[in-house]
């Protein structure tokens, strides 16, 4: 079933990003208009939304909660080529992010990690989304798109040197396509606005050639979007029509303030008014989520420009192991989402098309629980940074400041009787 | 259809909350050059003003590397409002020298995304005071992002900032808040005070990796000096006297060394000169980088005078004048006769236009802190 695209390490991506499951192109007409059927609302014009910024009528989705495949007018071409293997693989990706979620929850309150963001509850958002990019695509996450960078090949280990305090980062943002974490709110979405305008400028879009035309993807939240760098980058994004998505993961949360103290309607509302289409997707729904991803990205590529996804999902664990949610939520509205949690539906989904065998998801399990114990052995081994190491990198070029610091805390530290590593802590 | 906005249609210039330039606009903006029209680089030593002395390194500096970029607010048809871009997208195209919304931390931030794409973005904050809204992006993201990726991803960008009193501006437009930058590590912050530092060290700092926040004495725009154009400058970290991280000594002097930076150079040059009328010999030194900041050059020669008198425009308080005290006084108190001292700004806002040349350091406030060490 999957084995022949089983790489040999199990915390690598499934299939390679840009691989046979990336990259759909159903359509022929290139630009944007072409993905409108008579059937669906233009893009840039979003349904009316009861319920406000919270509202669930007219997501995009295709597979219902209880996992029952339901047929979308306009999405449908974006997932036609998937096989079951790579569903299979999706699923194997998303219990693999939420094995690392357990895991690093589990090691920072064994004092290993100093703190932890989970992605918990957001995994078919993230996989969906991820799975859709090319290997010449680049990613700027916020702080927990553990799942997407897993989907990039990051060896998510490495995103736990930013939590243990041993990197500010961790892992090459170059070698991966997937920028370092941004903590500062909604800072990166422009930064992946200026990287799609450096793309444009590098004539890789609309080239036709799928090897070539390069998208730029910014994770951010919903939180994120009362940040003006966020409006900012939709202004730049827009009047540079740069091939950028902004993929805004509304998991109803920024801590303990709900989306309602961020938007009083729906936060995918607000792209059209910068001239930016906008979809809003289930995002517990790993199909849909690929699926306007997909088409967001090819729009990019073509020289459509940005468009402005919010994948509506729900932010299942605490914001991270420092936060309490029970002060500020109801046990009932978790229970709620717990009853569609985006991995079972996959689960459900496979499963009932008699693709997900009890020993499938057995072989998926052990993976993840090998995975599990890479992770405990690769932070307990993390070591310890020499205490000059923070001296270094501070700037491209020697600056004479950092070198006159460098040298007196060098011999400050040389002048102890026992200077090895550690020894006068 | 697509609800993308058609740019050719775009809304013309927001409203009248920024000011305009206080020196001559030009009554009409000139029409875009045709290539043709676009003269040829001047070369040999030539007569220019410290505003035409950027524009033309700026303009060598687009011409040596097709991934320099200009961005910021009314630089493109309008030539900046000091004009300091004039011309330059006629001949480089909109892509080059671009004008960008009125959205100073997103200039900055499409500038970091641009630079990890590959380019060397030189970024134009209209004036020193609008530069806060994207002081997040440059203090938390473009000074950090080389240590943060362990030296994968460098950032060349320059951000030249116009700063600094003296011509008679509204608020917000006469402010000197270099300090802020140079306390930032990750940044540095180099200020030409001459036509000729102007020219070399706008292409110095294009051509360095690190991100330099450029300042340049808008008070000076308009005063002439020589340059030698064909001079070879693009050498950012180099030798002493010519590199960027260098201060210079712009004149030799026995009893008193002034430091001094951007635009007070000039206010120390006359202060020596006047001095030398009553027989006092005055050494100036021109800081030229605040960050890193020159110490031996200063205590060289504060070695050989015994007394130190800093000047800027920017408040004294935490100021780089405490910074060169503090600096001066642990490498040199034995060679002290007196205490540095330090002239500048006053611990309040920038005053109104009527009154700012009781706040700017004025040659007699100098020559006032230059009697003060003397006669200790």
């Amino acid at each position: 079933m999957t084995e022949p695209g089983l790489p040999t390490a199990p915390w690598s991506p499934a299939v390679t990003p840009g691989g046979p499951a990336a990259a759909p192109t159903p359509t022929s007409g290139g630009g944007a208009a072409a993905h409108s059927t008579p059937d669906a609302p233009a893009p840039g014009v979003l349904p009316a939304v009861e319920g406000g910024p919270l509202g669930e009528d007219g997501l995009v989705q295709l597979l219902t909660p209880p996992g029952e495949r339901v047929s979308h007018p306009e999405y449908d071409a974006y997932v036609a080529h998937l096989t079951d293997d790579d569903l299979v693989d999706m699923y194997r990706d998303m219990v693999l992010t939420r094995r690392f979620d357990t895991e690093a929850t589990a090691l920072q309150r064994q004092g290993e990690l100093a703190l932890f963001a989970q992605a918990l509850g957001q995994e078919a958002a993230q996989v969906g989304s991820g799975r859709a990019l090319r290997a010449q695509d680049h990613v700027f996450p916020s702080y927990r798109e553990h799942g997407v960078a897993l989907v990039r090949g990051v060896d998510l280990t490495e995103v736990l040197r930013l939590f243990r305090g041993v990197d500010h980062g961790g892992w090459d943002p170059v070698a991966h396509g997937f920028h370092l974490y941004t903590l500062v709110i909604g800072s990166h979405a422009l930064h992946a606005t200026g990287y799609a305008m450096g793309v444009q400028r590098d004539g890789l879009v609309g080239t036709g050639d799928d090897e070539r035309d390069t998208a730029v993807v910014a994770y951010f939240g919903d939180g994120a979007t009362s940040q003006g760098d966020v409006n900012e980058a939709l202004v730049f994004a827009s009047v540079n029509r740069a091939p950028v998505v902004l993929f805004c993961q509304n998991n109803q949360w920024a801590i303990s303030e709900p989306t309602t103290r961020q938007a009083s309607a729906p936060i995918a509302a607000r792209a059209p008014g910068y001239g930016i289409p906008a979809v809003r997707v289930d995002g517990n729904d790993v199909l849909a989520s690929y699926a306007v991803t997909a088409q967001a990205l090819e729009r990019a590529r073509t020289g459509g420009g940005p468009t402005f996804v919010e994948a509506f999902t729900y932010r299942m664990g605490a914001h991270t192991t420092s936060d309490d949610p029970s002060r500020y939520r109801s046990a009932e509205q978790e229970q709620y989402w717990r009853d569609r949690d985006p991995i079972d539906r996959l689960r459900a989904y496979l499963t009932a098309r008699g693709v997900l065998s009890d020993e499938l998801v057995a072989k998926v399990q052990a993976e993840a629980d090998a995975f599990g114990e890479h992770v405990r052995t690769a932070v307990r081994g993390m070591g310890h940074p020499a205490p000059a190491s923070m001296f270094e990198h501070v700037y491209a070029t020697p600056h004479a400041g950092v070198e006159a610091d460098r040298a007196w805390f060098e011999q400050y530290e040389s002048s102890f009787l026992d200077t090895r590593e550690g020894s006068h802590r | 259809m697509t609800a993308t906005i058609d740019t050719t249609s775009a809304p013309g210039h927001p409203g009248p909350t920024r000011a305009t330039s206080p020196t001559s606009p030009s009554a009409t903006s000139p029409a875009p050059a045709r290539s043709s029209d676009v003269p040829p680089f001047p070369t040999g030593t030539q007569r220019l003003t410290f505003a035409k002395a950027l524009t033309l390194g700026l303009r060598r500096a687009l011409a040596d590397d097709d991934r320099v970029l200009l961005m910021g607010e009314d630089i493109g048809r309008l030539g900046g409002v000091f004009r300091v871009t004039d011309g330059l997208q006629a001949e480089f195209g909109d892509d080059r020298v671009v004008d960008t919304p009125l959205a100073e931390s997103g200039i900055v931030g499409t500038a970091i995304g641009l630079a990890m794409r590959g380019y060397r973005p030189v970024l134009e904050i209209q004036f020193d005071g609008f530069i806060f809204p994207a002081y997040d992006q440059i203090t938390t993201q473009l000074a950090k992002m080389h240590y943060r990726s362990k030296g994968r991803l460098s950032l060349p960008v320059v951000i030249r900032v116009p700063y600094g009193g003296g011509i008679g501006a509204v608020e917000h437009h006469s402010e000197s808040p270099e300090v802020l930058f140079a306390h930032t590590a990750g940044l540095r912050v180099v200020t030409p005070s001459s036509p000729a530092e102007a020219y070399a060290l706008i292409q110095q700092a294009i051509a360095s990796p690190d991100p330099v926040l450029f300042f340049e004495p808008k008070g000076r725009y308009w005063e002439k000096g020589e340059v030698d154009l064909d001079a070879a400058t693009a050498v950012p970290h180099g030798a002493a006297t010519t590199g960027m991280d260098c201060a210079r000594v712009v004149r030799t002097g026995t009893d008193v060394t002034l430091v001094a930076y951007g635009p007070t150079v000039a206010t120390a040059l006359k202060a020596a000169d006047a001095a030398a009328a009553e027989g006092t010999s005055i050494e100036v030194v021109d800081l030229r980088t605040l960050s890193p900041l020159d110490t031996a050059t200063v205590a060289e020669s504060v070695r050989r005078t015994g007394r130190c008198v800093v000047v800027h425009e920017a408040p004294v308080t935490y100021g780089s004048g405490a910074e060169v005290a503090a600096r001066i006084t642990e490498e040199c108190f034995y060679h002290l006769e007196a205490p540095v001292l330090r002239v500048g700004g006053f611990h309040i806002p920038y005053p109104v236009a009527k009154i700012e040349h009781d706040y700017l350091p004025s040659l007699d406030r100098v020559l006032d802190a230059v009697d003060r060490a003397l006669a200790f």
